[in-house]
């Protein structure tokens, strides 16, 4: 806990600098920014009332201080084409990217774990051989990549599952499912070689270590030393790099959302960039990145859980 | 030759050289105008005349290719020369002054890891100007972070050995100790990182266009060949699996070569 209390400050200036940077971004775009966002329908009443929304008459701090106050509050102001509040906007989104993210790094991890652990135990056997040089070519696959092979292949030429179209959860959990299992896969693929290969190199370390030397000595099983014994101590850099994986998720949800249609995050930013949806791109960009920093916080909690040692460190 | 040897290294090394001087040569190829819409071969499968087919609009798939992969080469190795100068540069400033030098540089550094780097480039590409100078600018930013970490590591491991006290007691200047005894040992472990990173910026690239975000049509680029042909998907799949498989080549081939290269000079993963 204290080691966390002591990062505070530093993940509260990361945080204020994330801010300001995604202000800039939008605040330094070449042109008026009203006229900029409202586009062919701009008439000089419109412009002049998002001006002063925009608070463009005021020096560039008031203007930060001003969208900042705003934005802690929850209001990022509203869409220049349908005046919805773009908090809205993003709210109604999120659920989907969540669900895509949850269910890719579950998928991930229930696929690396047991892979990596086999494959480190058995270093240089047949399924080492074959899972590393498949992880090879996977690992080198965007997203993107992998997305449309799966389109092609087992919606088009099976035709086992949709290519595109989202159903919400609350509509059906079974259509929900089915229209995320490309999605997820095509994520996923990508994401279990990375994990796989951590995992696998620790866990040949962690199984040269003494107490596991002791837990065959007392007789335990193997699969109770690998998944009990070893996997704990050898999951540190797993999680570290899950924790950083989410932003390269994050990326490949993009693209993914885009191909398969999912009423995501993703899409409501390239949306937003097309449609000059400043406001909506700049609340993307502070949600996405924020959202970020905090996870990577709760990978530190995590590995306070995992590693006890880390506990008594400062104590 | 074992297999190891021949997918890890020679092959790939083949299939870079071979997209290289094809993208060098190009304009001297006996290829067809990227840009020409033969609109009576729209989709046309590959076949002797057109070896890798027709696109959508009755245009050379493989001459496009060729076209895009220059894109993709372009874009991926400028920006990552300009991550490995920028990065390179502040890692060494931070690892060789220390104090607040080191502090700010760091601090910049951790505030451009807080954004995930597609997302962050994403939302600069919104910004007018030219497609290719914008995507090595953005995507320069986005990898030089890693060089500065790098660049920084191995700074602090050689600053404190006895040939820079040597240097500094015989009074070289800063500036001096930096490039005549310092760079040289940097050049390794940032140049087995700038392999992975032109891979790293070719998927980005290709990432980019095929949200079409890249360089706008009709110019060709790996990604929004693949993007725009995506719906025709069914009845013309030649049109998105050349692209796609010369993008996955080249980028495989270069994740190949820079870990083969990386298990050869030994360069840690935990300094990268």
């Amino acid at each position: 806990m204290r080691r966390i209390l002591r990062g505070l400050p530093a993940i509260i200036a990361v945080l204020a600098a994330v801010s300001m940077i995604s202000f800039a971004l939008v605040a330094f775009l070449p042109g008026d920014l009203a006229l900029l966002m409202l586009g062919d329908s701009a008439t000089p009443e419109t412009v002049a009332v998002a001006r002063r929304e925009l608070g463009l008459d005021r020096p560039l701090y008031a203007r930060y201080l001003l969208w900042l106050g705003n934005a802690l509050q929850g209001d990022f102001g509203n869409s220049a084409r349908s005046g919805q509040p773009v908090i809205d906007a993003i709210l109604e989104r999120l659920p989907v990217t969540l669900e895509l993210m949850l269910l890719t790094i579950t998928l991930s991890l229930l696929l690396s774990i047991p892979l990596g652990v086999w494959t480190g135990y058995r270093r240089e056997g047949m399924t080492d051989r074959v899972v590393l040089s498949l992880s090879m070519v996977f690992v080198s696959m965007p997203s993107f990549l992998m997305g449309v092979l799966l389109v092609y292949f087992v919606a088009l030429q099976l035709q086992w599952l949709p290519a595109t179209g989202f159903i919400p959860l609350s509509e059906s959990v079974v259509g929900n499912l089915q229209s995320m299992v490309l999605p997820v896969l095509a994520l996923a693929l990508h994401d279990v070689p990375v994990y796989l290969r951590v995992l696998r190199s620790d866990i040949i370390q962690t199984l040269q270590q003494n107490f596991i030397l002791l837990a065959r000595a007392m007789g335990l099983p193997t699969a109770k030393i690998l998944m009990r014994n070893a996997l704990r101590p050898a999951s540190l850099n797993l999680v570290t790099t899950v924790g950083l994986g989410v932003g390269r998720l994050l990326g490949g949800a993009l693209t993914i959302e885009v191909l398969f249609g999912l009423p995501g995050l993703g899409q409501l930013l390239i949306e937003s960039i097309y449609q000059k949806e400043y406001l909506v791109m700049q609340a993307i960009v502070l949600f996405v990145a924020v959202g970020f920093v905090l996870i990577n916080l709760l990978v530190d909690v995590l590995y306070v859980l995992l590693d006890p040692r880390l506990r008594e460190e400062h104590a | 030759m074992t297999l190891q040897r021949l997918f890890g290294l020679v092959l790939p090394v083949t299939w870079l050289l071979f997209a290289l001087t094809c993208v060098i040569a190009a304009p001297w190829l006996p290829l067809s105008d990227p840009l020409y819409q033969d609109l009576l071969k729209m989709l046309e499968k590959p076949g002797a005349a057109l070896w890798f087919g027709a696109d959508s609009l009755g245009r050379d798939v493989l001459a496009r290719s060729v076209y895009g992969l220059r894109v993709t080469f372009i874009v991926s190795v400028g920006s990552v020369a300009l991550g490995f100068v920028v990065g390179g540069s502040l890692g060494l400033l931070a690892g060789y002054f220390r104090g607040n030098v080191e502090r700010y540089i760091m601090a910049g550094n951790n505030v451009l890891l807080a954004f995930p780097p597609l997302i962050l480039a994403v939302a600069m590409m919104a910004y007018p100007g030219a497609a290719v100078p914008k995507l090595i600018l953005v995507l320069g930013l986005v990898v030089s972070s890693a060089f500065t970490r790098i660049s920084r590591v191995n700074t602090l491991r050689f600053a404190q050995q006895e040939f820079v006290m040597a240097a500094k007691a015989m009074g070289m200047r800063d500036l001096r100790i930096m490039l005549v005894e310092i760079v040289p040992n940097l050049l390794n472990p940032l140049l087995v990182f700038a392999l992975l990173g032109v891979a790293l910026a070719a998927v980005a690239e290709g990432t980019l266009s095929f949200l079409g975000l890249s360089v706008p049509p009709p110019t060709p680029t790996l990604g929004n060949m693949i993007g725009s042909e995506v719906s025709s998907l069914r009845e013309a799949p030649h049109a998105v699996f050349f692209p796609a498989a010369v993008l996955f080549l080249t980028i495989f081939s270069l994740n190949r070569v820079g870990e083969y290269i990386q298990r050869k000079l030994d360069v840690r993963e935990s300094a990268v």
